[in-house]
This record gives C-alpha cells, structure tokens and sequence, in this order.
C-alpha cells in the first residue's frame, strides 16, 4: 500500500479531531461560561453515556437502550449516601458516595446482562428497554430512595465547584473522564477479551464452538457498559445538582440513542460528537420559536433524516468525505482493500450481521 | 414396532434430560419455588379476605384484557413482519386524546350528569371509538408505506425510525391536544355496574367489556389467522416469506394490512383504555412498556403468548398493589420485574417463542 496516500487520509481523518481536542482544552477561554456549561460540559457527559452504548453495540453488537437507567442507578445510589434534600438521610462523604454509586450500577449492569445476554439483536433492545423503563418507575415508586420529586442539592466533592457560577473544574473533569473513557475503550478493544467480545458480535454460534462461554461474555460487556454508563451518571448529577425520575424516563433514554445514532452507532468518537450536535441544537431551538418551541419534534425529524439517509450518523459521511478527499488529493484508484485508516474501526463501521 | 417407538422416545427423554445441565436444572427449581411460594401467598390472603380477592382479581383480568387489545397489535406486526413497532405506545396515546377531542366535539364538553352517570350518548362514544382507531390505523399504514417498507429485513434499523416515529407523533399529540389526564365518558346506554353473581358485590360494567372486547379480538384475531385466506398468507408469511411471493401472492399487501390492522388495534386499546382509565400525557411510555412486557413474556408474535403474558402482567399488576405486605406496596414494580427475571431465565425467547 502506498505510504503516502495512507498518510494523507490520516491527517484527513486525525487532523480535525486533533484541533477539536485543542479547542476543548482551551474551551474555557474561548467560550462564554454559560456555553461551556450548558453546551460543552453536558455534552461531555452525555457523550460517555452515548459512549457506554456504543461500545456495546460496536465492540459487542449489543444495542442496549439500558445505559440511561444504569446511570441513573448510579447517580441516586451517589445522591442518596451523601447529603442532599429528599431520599435517605445518609451523609456519606461524596467520592466514597461516588465510588458506592459506580459499583453499585456496575453490579446492577451485570444483573440486567444477566437477564438479557441469551438473547440477541433486536430482542436484546426490547429486553433492556423494558429493564430501563422499569428502573425509572421503581424510582418514581420508591419515596424511600426518590419519588417523583427526585433528590435536590446533592453534595459534591470540593473540588466540583458550583456548575453554574464557575463551570471550569467540572468541564475539566467531565473532558479528563471523557480521555480516560475513550482510551480505555480503545485499549479494550485490543485485549483478548476485547477480540473475544468482537467475536461474539460477529458470529455467536462460532465463538460458543470453540470453547467460549457466550452468555458470560455478553453479560461482562454488560456490565462493563454499565460501569462507562455509571460516570456519566455521577457527572450529571453534579452537572444537575440533582437527580429525579426525570432524569433517567423514555425520552432520556431515546436521547442517548438519538446521541449515539446521530454520532455514529458503530464509531465510539460518533458519541461526543452527537453529543455536542445535540447539546447545541438544544441550546439553539430554546432561543428560536419553530414549530411552538416542540424540541421533541425537532430532534424526531433530525434522528428520522439520519437513520433513513445515513445511518452511520455524522461520523459515516465524514468517513465518506475524506475517504472521498484521499482519493481525490491521491489521484489513487477507488480500490481500497484495507477497510479503514483506523484498524478496527473499519470493521466496526459495518452493521453487525443479524445473528 | 412399538419396541422400536419405546426405545427411540426412551433415546429422546435422555437427551432432553442431557441437555440441561445442573444449573439449568436448578434455576428451574428455584423458579418452581417462587411461584409456589407467590401462590401459597395468594391463596392464604384469598381466603383472608374472598371479597377483596374477588374484586382485585376482576380488576387484574379487565386489566389484562385491554394490554392484551394492545399488545395483539404489537405482536401481530412483530410476528409477520419482524418489526418492532415502538411507536405503538404514541399510536395508543394519539388515539385516546383524539377520541377525547372529538367526544368533546360532539357533546360539547357535557358528558356527565350532577350524580356522575354518563350522558354521552351511544354515538359519542361509537363514533370517536371507529374514527380514532381508523385514522391512527391510517397513519401506521402510512408509517409502514413510506418509511418501512423499502429496509425490510433491517430490523434495528426500522426499530429506530419507529422510535423516530414515535418521538414525533407523542409530541405532536401534547402539542395539540394538550396532554391533560382526562376520562372519555361511556355511552349511558351502559349501566355503571353489575351486580356479580353468588355475591352481593357490584363491579363497573365497562370493565366488564372491556374484558369481553378482548376475548372477541383474540377469538376475532385467532379465527382471521387460522380461518381466512389471509390468515393463511399471513402464516406463511411468517414462516418464509420469499416462498410466498414466488406463489405470486402480493405479500406487500399483506404486511400493509397487517400494519393498519395492529395499529388500529393500538388506536381500540387507547379508546378502551381512555374510557376505562384515563388518557394521560404519560400513556406512551406506558403502553410502550407494557407491550413490550406483555410480548417478551408470552414470546413475539405469538398471539396465544399475548394472551398469556397479559394475563400474567395484569394480575401481577393488580394483585402486587393490594396483596404486598403493608409499607411495601410501593415496591410493586419490582414484581413486574421478578416476572420478567423468571421467563427470561427459564426461556430466553419468552413463554411461546421461537427462533425467527
């Protein structure tokens, strides 16, 4: 393969996302504090939740609509043990609250992947949308632990300063977990259990004849999209400063999907990009008056437009653009025997085949 | 001969016996014990107090009846056309506001009398009941034609543009009809109640027929798929549908028959249930789980399934209200959830499913 050509696509294709890392790092003096929180620093968030989705579904063909329901399971197990207005009374010190709240939904996720991994594709999706609608009405339930008021002022560590006077610290928190999400996904992927996961994605029956537990692989996945899912969890609750019902009914979970979708379901950067594609236009319709200020419907329309006409979400026509780019820079023939710039990815790119 | 039948059922039960292993064996003892255990609770509280049983059982089977109208839909879209309709709780809410909307209309908003008996007439009720369930049939038919149709096969893909679907439909109906919880009034040919008989107990006739609309749609929807011509396509369909078309049957008209035919079962749910309960801007994230509950119980596509994973779901719904021991009724919810652990682990494909 011609050296060149490969090099040219790998800046086409690294180069944007290098500059956008830059702006990130530098977000705060380049945004208004209003932007950066509200936009930026929730995109962040929703991103390693879109994120914990899209590891399931690329690296282990799980589409799970479970991840909003997992994090909320971390966010009020973290907002009931520290000091906060409604669930229980406990005042534990918040990052031991924090760490209960990431391995209690940890644990939690590997329940649900308990219940769910013998059964695959689209049985899979209902099984765990089902789980997800019925954590948010146990919470709506359970006054104990919440009620549909939800858990108000919940304490935060000190070094998470208040949201919304002063932003930084937490964008910087929620932009490091991002780093470490993403390596970490990366870096799975390349582990024996990663190609493992990889193998059971794409051929269930061949993995279980040559000696793998299938179910237990599926239900680790699980778990472990529920431990990425559980820091998005504590993020938002710092983001929110509470946590309710609310935060975790259909329409959250249909958000992340829509994220992720929007994104790029099969490319884990696809997450925060859909993320802040989503954040931004949120932002933006509350300021215009479009179809009565019906965001729902706005965001209904935009995921409809891109599961009909793309559905490998922004980060497929960007791969379309410079794949495209470098052929036409090259002067190259189309004939393209590696699948993409970026190892595995190429592989991930493509819709797991039906089992 | 009948040496050789012995030998080879003989053959057949050892290797049923072989393959469930230990932990399967004992995960279905202990599913046993649980539902030993539910039942001996049930019967100890039944005999406790009969009236409250009888009454809350009532509530349980009415209950089921009306998830059964609309999961029938949901399972009969999914069995032969491999579509997950997630729009369907939005379809079900879309019709119940409408109805509400046009009953309104026609009465101009007086419905009830000073003593709270209906005065709608039969027509106020009829008439919304056949124009939204038609006209919420028309749009899933629309939904299928323009959107389904051309990625048949795709199932995460379609199950993504209900979703789509689905966001935009449920907005759209709070955006216009306002999403306030309300009751559509029954015609006053109804009488409020019914004396039970061998008791002195009286229970809500609509209730009642909500229950005996069911049994007319499963016997309705039983005799269509086993009966009719096109039951017969339709379980050929299901089956393999290449050898279908290659009979030179117009299969796609088929599949758009039985989309109009599951959402107009939708929109009957959301007219029924509207009457029987209430319409409420929360019905689509309801009925959604419902169904979804009711089919991965009973197994997709399977209508004998719904009927049976609606009777489960609503028992368990109404009985895990009243029978939970005291303080602890608000954790109801987790029985659903109980329900749902011991189907899946003992069938993963639900109580009547097959591999597609």
């Amino acid at each position: 393969m011609n050296r060149s050509e490969l090099s040219l696509e790998r800046i086409l294709w690294w180069g944007p996302g290098l500059a956008l890392v830059l702006i990130l790092a530098f977000a705060p003096l380049l945004f208004t504090d209003f932007y950066l929180s509200q936009v930026i620093t929730k995109a962040l968030w929703l991103g390693i939740a879109a994120a914990s989705l899209i590891f399931l579904a690329a690296y282990a063909g799980m589409v799970s609509l479970g991840q909003v329901a997992l994090y909320g399971v971390a966010g009020f197990t973290m907002a009931n043990l520290v000091e906060a207005d409604g669930g229980s009374a406990i005042a534990w010190n918040p990052w031991v609250a924090t760490v209960a709240g990431i391995l209690v939904a940890a644990g939690v996720g590997l329940f649900f992947g308990a219940i769910s991994s013998r059964s695959y594709g689209i049985y899979f999706l209902m099984i765990t949308l089902a789980v997800a609608v019925l954590t948010y009405y146990f919470f709506g339930q359970v006054t104990e632990l919440s009620g549909f008021g939800g858990v108000n002022n919940v304490a935060r560590p000190g070094i998470v300063s208040n949201p919304v006077s002063d932003p930084q610290n937490l964008f910087y928190i929620a932009l490091g977990t991002s780093a470490v999400v993403y390596v970490f996904v990366r870096y799975l992927a390349r582990t024996p259990f990663g190609l493992a996961l990889q193998g059971v994605r794409d051929d269930p029956s061949r993995m279980r004849a040559l000696g793998y537990n299938v179910p237990l692989l599926r239900m680790l996945a699980f778990g472990l999209g529920a431990l990425i899912a559980s820091l998005a969890g504590i993020l938002s609750v710092w983001w929110n400063t509470r946590i309710s019902p609310g935060s975790i009914d259909l329409a959250r979970t249909i958000d992340v999907l829509v994220i992720a979708v929007i994104g790029g379901l099969y490319r884990l950067e696809g997450a925060w990009i859909g993320a802040f594609v989503f954040t931004a236009l949120d932002n933006w319709t509350r300021g215009l008056d479009i179809v009565g200020q019906r965001f729902n419907t706005v965001i209904g329309v935009i995921f409809l437009a891109i599961v009909l006409l793309s559905p490998g979400g922004l980060m497929g026509i960007w791969q379309s653009i410079t794949d495209f780019l470098g052929r036409q820079l090259s002067r190259k023939p189309p004939a393209r025997p590696s699948t993409g710039p970026a190892g595995e990815a190429g592989t991930a790119s493509n819709s797991p085949q039906p089992t | 001969m009948s040496g050789q039948a012995a030998t080879a059922a003989e053959r057949a039960w050892r290797s049923r016996l072989a393959a469930v292993s230990p932990g399967a064996l004992a995960l279905r003892a202990a599913v046993a014990l649980v539902l030993a255990l539910v039942a001996a609770w049930v019967a100890y509280k039944a005999f406790d107090d009969q009236r409250t049983f009888v009454i809350v059982g009532l509530n349980g089977l009415t209950l089921a009846g009306l998830y059964f109208v609309v999961a029938s839909g949901f399972t009969l879209i999914f069995g032969l056309m491999r579509v997950v309709n997630m729009a369907h709780g939005s379809l079900y809410m879309l019709a119940g506001f409408f109805a509400l909307e046009l009953q309104t209309t026609l009465t101009g908003g007086e419905t009830t009398s000073a003593f709270g008996s209906s005065e709608a007439g039969l027509g106020d009720w009829i008439i919304p009941l056949v124009v939204a369930s038609l006209g919420v049939g028309l749009i899933g038919l629309v939904m299928q034609q323009l959107f389904l149709r051309w990625n048949q096969g795709q199932d995460l893909r379609q199950a993504l543009i209900t979703i789509a679907i689905g966001i935009i439909i449920a907005d759209q109906t709070l955006a216009n009809f306002g999403g306030i919880a309300e009751s559509l009034a029954a015609p006053d040919v109804f009488p409020d109640s019914v004396q039970l008989p061998f008791s002195d107990l009286s229970y809500p006739f609509f209730r009642i027929f909500v229950l005996l609309v069911a049994i007319a749609v499963g016997l309705g929807l039983w005799a269509m798929i086993q009966r009719t011509r096109f039951g017969m396509i339709v379980r050929a369909g299901v089956d393999d549908r290449q050898m279908v078309s290659a009979l030179g049957i117009n299969i796609q008209l088929v599949f758009a028959g039985a989309f109009f035919l599951g959402a107009v079962l939708a929109g009957l749910g959301g007219v029924l249930g509207g009457t029987m309960i209430s319409v409420d801007k929360a019905n689509d994230t309801q009925y959604l789980l419902i169904s979804l509950i009711v089919v991965i119980i009973g197994g997709m596509g399977s209508l004998a399934g719904a009927a049976i994973g609606a009777l489960a779901l609503g028992l368990v719904d109404s009985f895990g209200d009243v029978y939970l021991p005291q303080g602890y009724t608000n954790y109801s919810i987790l029985l659903i959830f109980g329900l749902l652990v011991l189907v899946l682990a003992v069938r993963p494909l639900g109580l009547f499913g097959r591999p597609a």
